[in-house]
């Protein structure tokens, strides 16, 4: 047993945080890589180490390290992140390492697999570290890849909420550690928030997404009006994004963000391969749709053959009963 | 400037994938520009128009079929292609060693363009491996690009409606994102043109790489299957949405 954990070596886990809070989607990583018995390293880098131990010691996590640099937090700069990270791995002997397949994820995991020639796979649904495999989604989503890794260091991007986040409560220990690092010829200038605001598709439970069948950017609003009473996503298919009606970021898809809510109701959508390939692997799918013969009612799990603009205000309403019925009991 | 811009072969996202053998696809289906790499192209050509005397290579590693995939890249704009021509699909990391050889064996990079991931492999990565071999910095998820001097300024989409503002120092390399542009499509001018421009090809065991020890290999390719039981919510629409909300309170346990 001590000797298949030597072989298997440490597993770092990237946490990623917004707002100063744990992204939820990290709990999942974290269960994944619970199940590949090794030992286990968080890895902060926002300054927050403290303040998660709690959330974290919950899920399994038994040693956090706070990576910071001789100027407090490590201000956000890809390359200062990941060369951190990189010495982080080095000082501690850790050869795995775990992310979100998010955006911080895509702009990090890779630099860290580029400066340390390891193999990475991104976008994983499921991880066998004692194998050395991994599964994910190739061929705009249509085939699920077996991959095996081999090298000295192995680097993997997980999809967000493809593995149910189970606790395992225990005790965990904060370890500072510091490093400070050049930014290469890459300065981070500003972050700026965009005014459509909502929440990250790709942290929410439920997804209500617009396509063609929306008609204009005003109607949006309706899928809005229903996305906030239960604190829902709102997405959109390419047509509504090609068309100018919502900015590109709420676009599902192919060219878009890749999804996996528990729930996902498509409002006017016809449900192409494109589309598909970034919420396929969502809990349930509800179409709503006017076309009973729409490709989306036959790879969904439910659906309404009626007009979304009758529906969805309907389902507001009623969700707003539910809503205020909760809060009272 | 002298620009490079790295593109894929990849088979048509609305193409029916037919698994062949235990990891390998059928590959009589349509292929093409990879969508990405679409907006890589174009904003290779759009710069070249604004500085004097600049050049635009396009250079794809992957079967001789990838000739194809060239043409229209030449198409788009680009002045030279340059094939590495392999029958066995590289991983990303010799992907981006033989991108790297073939680049300094033909000239000295200003900029280098890319998609921020193939649509096929789904890696998200080779371009990060190409800058760090050739010791350039690299943004991903590019939507708005400047270049100032010797400087690149770029907006990357990071997540859910933050955008970070990052300077680079040229030569560095853009992966570009949906939003970075709307590509032109060619005439059939264009498409004549292309076929006069030079499509240099190489064998990518006759090019100057060391191998790695590190590798990813596909042992596996499955089809996704779809296993989902359409059930229709049906009767009047205060009918359906109530059964609607049945489900996302016992079944999905949502609310």
């Amino acid at each position: 047993m001590l000797k298949e954990i030597l072989i298997m070596g440490k597993i770092g886990i990237l946490i990623e945080l917004k707002d100063g809070k744990i992204k939820k989607s990290n709990f999942g990583v974290i269960t994944l890589a619970r199940r590949q018995e090794s030992e286990r390293y968080a890895l902060i880098l926002n300054g927050n180490a403290a303040a998660c131990k709690e959330q974290l010691q919950q899920y399994g996590i038994e040693k956090i390290i706070d990576l910071t640099s001789s100027e407090g937090p490590v201000k956000w700069n890809p390359v200062k992140w990941s060369r951190a990270i990189i010495a982080a791995m080095d000082h501690f002997d850790i050869t795995s390492l775990c992310g979100l397949t998010s955006g911080r994820g895509r702009d990090i995991l890779p630099r860290v697999a580029a400066y340390l020639d390891a193999p990475l796979v991104m976008d994983c649904v499921d991880l066998n570290l004692k194998d050395r495999t991994v599964k994910k989604s190739q061929f705009s989503g249509k085939t699920i890849a077996t991959i095996k890794v081999s090298g000295n260091h192995f680097i993997f991007g997980i999809r967000p909420n493809a593995i149910d986040a189970k606790p395992d409560p225990c005790e965990a220990a904060v370890i500072p550690f510091q490093a400070d690092f050049a930014s290469e010829g890459l300065e981070v200038k500003q972050l700026k928030q965009q005014a459509h605001g909502g929440i990250d598709l790709t942290e929410a439970d439920i997804i209500i997404s617009g396509g063609r069948g929306m008609e204009n950017p005003e109607n949006f609003e309706i899928l809005f009006e229903c996305a906030r009473v239960i604190g829902a996503a709102v997405g959109a298919s390419r047509v509504a994004v090609d068309a100018g009606w919502v900015p590109h970021t709420m676009q599902v898809g192919q060219t878009g963000a890749t999804v996996s809510p528990k729930v996902y109701i498509a409002c006017g959508i016809s449900g192409s391969v494109q589309h598909f390939a970034g919420m396929k692997t969502s809990g349930l799918i509800i179409a709503v749709n006017t076309d009973p013969e729409a490709s989306i009612t036959k790879n969904c799990d439910y659906y309404i053959v009626e007009d979304l603009f009758k529906i969805v205000p309907i389902l507001t309403r009623h969700l707003k009963l539910v809503v205020d019925e909760n809060q009272l009991t | 400037m002298k620009i490079y811009v790295c593109v894929k072969h990849v088979p048509d996202s609305a193409a029916t994938i037919a698994i062949k053998g235990t990891n390998q696809i059928d590959e009589s289906v349509t292929f093409l520009l990879n969508p990405y790499d679409e907006h890589a192209v174009e904003e290779g050509v759009r710069l070249k128009a604004q500085a004097e005397g600049s050049e635009v290579v396009a250079v794809a590693v992957g079967k001789e079929a990838a000739i194809n995939t060239l043409q229209s890249v030449l198409a788009m704009g680009a002045d030279r292609a340059i094939l590495v021509k392999t029958d066995d699909p590289p991983d990303s990391i010799l992907a981006a060693r033989a991108l790297k050889a073939a680049i300094e064996q033909d000239g000295k990079p200003d900029i280098i363009f890319t998609g921020k991931e193939s649509i096929d492999s789904e890696g998200m990565q080779t371009m990060f491996r190409l800058a760090a071999a050739l010791d350039m910095p690299v943004a991903t998820n590019v939507v708005a690009l400047s270049i100032d001097r010797n400087n690149a300024l770029v907006e990357s989409e990071l997540e859910a409606g933050v955008r970070q503002s990052l300077e680079m120092q040229l030569p560095c390399i853009i992966a570009a994102g949906k939003g970075l542009n709307k590509p032109k499509y060619p005439t059939f001018i264009d498409i004549r043109k292309a076929k006069k421009k030079e499509t240099k090809q190489i064998d990518l065991d006759s090019l100057p790489i060391e191998k790695s020890a590190a590798s990813m290999e596909i042992l596996e390719l499955k089809p996704a299957v779809e296993q989902r039981q359409p059930t229709e919510l049906k009767g009047p629409p205060e009918e359906a949405v109530l059964q609607l909300i049945e489900v996302l309170k016992n079944e999905a346990k949502v609310l």
